[in-house]
């Protein structure tokens, strides 16, 4: 079977060949020509050409379109910070106060250079891979893209205190995450991940998820013209798993602080599951351990097909050693093999 | 002294609900002017711990532990306000995300610390040559770390590494999501104790101290 083939069964729930698993690799391309993280993202043909080399040295399941998360941040105005050892993280916000929320405007999706960049990238991906390889685009879920924009704790305030403003926020987020997505999608993504860690019951109570990140996903991911994939970077989903899977999603990544085997009864024959190496404990994890945890993963989740095996955070650290990499395919094709 | 018409568990659900006129009021009915450590100690305080070992636990969200830390922080202020003489200046304490713009961590372990009655020397987002100098010129005790990067969680090796090499004997307690999914990276990183959430600094300060509750 292609990756498209086996990812395709999967989402279908149907048995593939094999457990089909997704190495959701971002700074490490940047090795793979030995430049600055910052200088890397800066060139959409090398992120392709860094995915296309790293999908045949490990033989994982996808492209990965994704750049890092402050980008869609730096299409509202704002800035990344770069290091020279991890991901960009996002600058000072661009809100400072509730009242900004009334003048701001979606910016011009199509015309963002950083975003542009990002669709070429998809672009060179999909003359390469033409149906063979799934391609992910991402996007931050407008209920989770404002902890860029104002910072966490103030946004926590907006939800909590200031009910209009958070509505008004959420429309022209809701706008933007349409428009990105299904640029996306016509550039040539397979299908989209919306990440969306804000929604998980780690950050916000299921109660609130229902009023607020529930509503907010159920009609942004309605008109994404592509399966999405719900993503909780680390953040748990049970307690909220069946208004996850009503929100139209097809299937859920979750944290690997919950067990695998009770997101799979949960979504079984229903929604896929994708999930949980812990990627920050994967940067110290021997050949032996590399394989328990693979192993185990499938063991758990894999059965009658509907898994997908990642990490639980959607972005391995750059800090995970090749070999361990390595170590995760060789392991993932291993156990991973249905008959 | 007797509270028997007090109701912990209301409280705590006034909290956890983001009632905070009823939180407040609670509190205050049992204020007579004299009496703001007590009811720190005996109501806030362990309210607070319940909350923490709740989000911990995986039973409460991040978002009700950040809200009812800071409404307990807004009651203690006007119970005890910020230039009061009797609030807790030992240890020195100071706080800081070694320039991760992720502030909620370090917001969350804020209130609860000024809840329970201490000050805080809080030095932002600052990195690590800058909070080096705030240590040695408010002759800091104890630094709470809290961040979000992994990259900016492996920092605090240099800056234990600055503290060693010009001899400060200050406690480093660290932080936040990357030393929850990796249980040894506060060693890794030359820390002196890692707190899981907010409550748990608490308990870590005395511990670095050498003080006994």
């Amino acid at each position: 079977m292609t990756p498209m083939e086996r990812v395709s069964a999967t989402l279908g729930h149907e048995v593939p060949d094999r457990v089909p698993f997704f190495l959701l690799l971002t700074t490490h391309g940047a090795d793979e020509f030995n430049v600055s993280i910052e200088k890397y993202f800066s060139n959409p043909e090398m992120v392709a050409e860094a995915q296309i080399r790293m999908q045949q040295k490990y033989g994982h399941d996808c492209y990965y379109a994704f750049y890092y998360a402050s980008l869609e941040a730096e299409a509202w105005g704002g800035n990344s910070i770069f290091y020279p050892d991890a991901p960009p993280n996002s600058g000072r916000p661009i809100i400072d106060h509730f009242e900004d929320i009334h003048s701001l405007e979606v910016p011009d999706v199509a015309g963002s250079a950083i975003l542009k960049n990002v669709l070429r990238t998809i672009e060179v991906l999909k003359q390469n891979s033409g149906n063979d390889i799934p391609i992910i685009g991402v996007v931050m879920s407008p209920f989770s893209l404002p902890t860029m924009q104002m910072g966490f704790g103030p946004y926590l305030d907006l939800i909590y205190d200031e009910p209009e403003a958070f509505r008004e926020l959420m429309n022209v987020n809701e706008e933007f995450c349409v428009q990105w997505a299904n640029l996306q999608v016509e550039a040539g993504a397979t299908a989209i991940c919306y990440f969306d860690p804000v929604s998980s019951s780690t950050m916000i109570p299921p109660e609130l998820y229902r009023r607020t990140g529930f509503k907010v996903a159920r009609k942004t991911i309605s008109q994404i013209k592509a399966p999405t994939v719900t993503h909780m970077a680390s953040g748990r989903c049970l307690p909220v798993i069946d208004d996850i899977m009503d929100t139209g999603t097809v299937a859920i990544s979750t944290s690997s602080l919950e067990p695998l085997s009770d997101i799979k009864a949960a979504c079984k024959g229903k929604v896929t599951v994708a999930g949980n190496l812990n990627g920050l404990e994967m940067r110290h994890w021997s050949p032996q351990e590399t394989e328990d945890n693979v192993r185990s993963a499938i063991e758990e989740a894999a059965d009658d097909g509907g898994f997908i095996l990642s990490d639980n955070h959607g972005d391995i650290p750059y800090g995970v050693s090749s070999e361990v990499l390595m170590d995760l395919s060789s392991s993932a094709i291993k156990w991973g093999q249905y008959r | 002294m007797g509270r028997e018409s007090f109701h912990p568990g209301e409280f705590e659900e006034a909290l956890l609900t983001m009632n905070r006129v009823a939180a407040k009021n609670m509190i205050l009915s049992e204020f007579n002017g004299n009496n703001a450590f007590e009811l720190i100690n005996e109501i806030i305080s362990p309210a607070l711990q319940n909350i923490g070992e709740s989000w911990s636990n995986g039973d409460i969200a991040l978002s009700q532990e950040y809200m009812a830390s800071k409404m307990c922080e807004e009651i203690v202020e006007s119970l005890l306000p910020a230039e009061s003489p009797v609030r807790k200046d030992i240890p020195s304490i100071g706080i800081t995300t070694l320039g991760d713009e992720h502030m909620l961590g370090k917001r969350i372990v804020t209130s609860f610390l000024k809840a329970n009655g201490f000050n805080i020397h809080d030095y932002g987002d600052m990195g690590v040559e800058m909070v080096l100098r705030k240590i040695r010129d408010d002759g800091i005790e104890v630094l709470m770390v809290s961040t979000l990067m992994l990259n900016l969680a492996l920092e605090v090796k240099k800056l234990r590494e600055m503290l060693d090499r010009e001899n400060i004997g200050t406690k480093i307690i660290v932080g936040g999501a990357p030393f929850l999914f990796d249980r040894d990276l506060w060693k890794e990183v030359g820390a002196d104790a890692m707190a899981v959430d907010a409550m748990e600094s608490v308990e870590k300060i005395r511990e670095v101290m050498g003080v006994s509750r």
